[in-house]
């Protein structure tokens, strides 16, 4: 199914909106073990456009991460392809930045700052004279000004979070790979961290691939969901999401989206 | 299997109190929720000075000791040998034995690690590299350096270069070791994400593995010197007289059979601080502006 079809003369949509930014085809994902082949996600398929918040929502285990993985090149699909801006995607790369789960993912060895510059310089995405500015910049959009100078070590969970956000974002790449950034993080934070989410995308309107299994960060945090079945991961459904946002959670339409989502996903999978 | 009987409880219900609602003041002055540590608390928080009151307070001991035995010839007291120290490094060959000592030490030290670090690249690179380092370090670190002597003076005859193979033996297999269980240790996350800037290759190794490493690597240096050291003194009492230029463990040796105690206490003072500043110095300072800095160890 092509989305472009369902809104052919949309005017807010941008002239690249024809053509999709990612494109993920037939994309079949396994990990070879010492003793087994484990087949992650078969045969998926997906494209993001411009701007788009694409969700990928699942149970645990039904290869969200893998797929993610996949699209960041650490992965090689065996089967299918995956094109960015019309090129194959061949290997990690800078333009494809990665927000991870856990909290280490910081080097304890950099400052806030040092870690925020460290992919523009080691990349040379930006001029050098750049980096700091950049850097800056984009710590400043996720308020931790004040702690630019502090070591990963001296920050809260919350706040390690995001300075990897700021530092993916300082990157501008052409998609933000988010793989459950807010997971580890508790309730509260959680909900901040998506309002401040969704307030940078307000702003500067990035792309973004962001993994979740939980319904309501993805009906929340995403305008466009997909639904991904039990291990091995196949496509289910691709929803829409971008009507809703934290306003309208206990809402009626919102309820019901949930709670189609939730039948989707666990009504038969006693039976698989 | 005997049934379990819960032991009798009394039925406590908590008290119900009032409830009560708080504005919290504004946190103007700011001042204990951050304010720098007060002198006396920096100087109880630094290990040197702790150590140090240790260290006066076994000197004390000792000169009170030697001065109640009063046996110059088998135990000195710390001013005869302090005395014999300065002596002997403002008027006679002490200086110049430590430094000979030092020279062997660093070349071994130095040849050592560069070892280390090609063993250590080659086993990240390849599994060959792998077995080859496991099967090595287990073959040799558990075989003291100070029994390749005998075969060490067989090859390379009496002299410096029979002490430098013996200090490359003690310090190779101890920072090859601890430099490829940090390697390994580094995180999956980091790797990606050190892949996901495009680092590869040697960058790669420099700016994420060692920096991710370092704690280990660090602890495999200082391993590598403390063997190094003891290894070298010992060698050095067993022969070490190659040429005019003996080190501090021929001094020890000289001395002993010269029958001037207190000259062999103040090398064996010499040895101890020369141990002292490399670990409690050298490496302290390493350590407080990187791991410790980085809250990568505590301590
Ligand atoms: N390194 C690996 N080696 C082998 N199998 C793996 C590896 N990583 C994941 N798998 C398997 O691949 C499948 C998908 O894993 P993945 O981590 O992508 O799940 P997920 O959807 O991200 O789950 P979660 O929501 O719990 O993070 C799982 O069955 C898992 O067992
Ligand atoms: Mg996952």
């Amino acid at each position: 199914m092509n989305a472009a079809t369902m809104h052919p003369k949309d005017q807010t949509y941008p002239p690249s909106y024809a053509s999709p930014l990612l494109e993920v085809s037939g994309v079949t994902l396994q990990y070879k073990t010492r003793d087994l082949l484990v087949t992650a996600t078969r045969d998926v398929s997906f494209e993001v456009y411009p701007a788009d918040r694409f969700v990928l929502l699942g149970p645990s285990g039904c290869g969200k991460s893998t797929l993610l993985k996949g699209v960041a090149g650490f992965l090689k699909p065996v089967a299918g392809f995956m094109r960015l801006n019309g090129q194959m995607i061949d290997g990690a790369g800078p333009d494809r930045m990665m927000v991870f789960q856990d909290f280490d993912q910081l080097m304890p060895w950099k400052t806030v700052l040092e870690n925020v510059m460290f992919p523009i310089l080691v990349s040379r995405r930006f001029p050098r004279a750049e980096a700091r500015a950049r850097a800056m910049a984009s710590i400043t959009k996720v308020k931790l000004g004040k702690f630019a100078d502090a070591y990963p070590h001296m920050l809260s969970g919350g706040m390690k979070q995001r300075v990897a956000i700021a530092r993916a974002m300082a990157m501008e790449p052409a998609i933000l790979l988010m793989d459950e950034p807010f997971a580890a993080l508790d309730a509260l934070t959680r909900r901040q961290m998506q309002d401040e989410l969704l307030q940078l995308w307000d702003d500067t309107r990035f792309t973004v691939l962001f993994v979740t299994h939980s319904i309501e960060e993805a009906i929340v945090v995403g305008s466009r969901i997909l639904v991904l079945s039990p291990h091995p991961g196949q496509v289910k459904a691709e929803l829409n999401a971008h009507q809703y946002g934290h306003d309208h959670q206990g809402g009626s339409d919102f309820m019901a989206l949930s709670q189609k989502i939730n039948t989707m996903l666990f009504a038969e999978g006693h039976h698989g | 299997m005997a049934e379990i009987t819960p032991l009798p409880v009394a039925r406590l219900s908590p008290p119900i109190r009032p409830e009560f609602e708080r504005t919290t003041p504004p946190v103007s002055d700011a001042a204990e929720i951050e304010r720098p540590l007060s002198l006396w608390e920096h100087l109880a928080n630094m290990e040197g000075v702790r150590r140090g009151a240790i260290v006066v307070a076994l000197m004390v001991a000792w000169q009170v000791y030697a001065v109640w035995l009063s046996n110059p010839l088998m135990f000195p007291t710390l001013t005869d040998t302090l005395s014999a120290l300065w002596d002997g490094l403002v008027h006679g060959v002490l200086l110049q034995r430590i430094g000979a000592t030092l020279q062997v030490l660093m070349t071994g030290y130095a040849i050592g690690i560069a070892l280390a670090a090609m063993l250590t690249t080659f086993a990240v690179s390849s599994r060959l590299g792998a077995d080859l380092l496991a099967t090595l370090t287990a073959m040799f670190n558990p075989l003291p350096a100070i029994a390749l002597l005998p075969l060490a003076l067989l090859w390379f005859g009496l002299g410096v270069p029979s002490l430098v193979f013996v200090i490359v033996h003690s310090v190779l297999w101890a920072v090859a070791l601890n430099t490829l269980t940090g390697f390994l240790g580094v995180s999956e996350t980091q790797r990606l994400a050190g892949q996901n800037y495009g680092l590869r290759g040697v960058r790669y190794v420099a700016l994420i593995l060692i920096p991710a490493a370092f704690p280990s690597i660090l602890s495999g240096l200082k391993i590598g010197w403390a063997f190094a050291w003891r290894t070298l003194i010992a060698a050095e009492l067993v022969f070490g007289v190659s040429s005019r230029s003996g080190g501090l463990g021929w001094f020890l040796f000289e001395k002993r059979n010269q029958l001037e105690t207190d000259q062999v206490f103040a090398g064996l003072t010499c040895v101890i601080i020369i141990g002292l500043l490399v670990e409690g110095l050298i490496f302290r300072t390493i350590e407080a502006r990187t791991i410790r800095r980085w809250g990568m160890s505590r301590g």
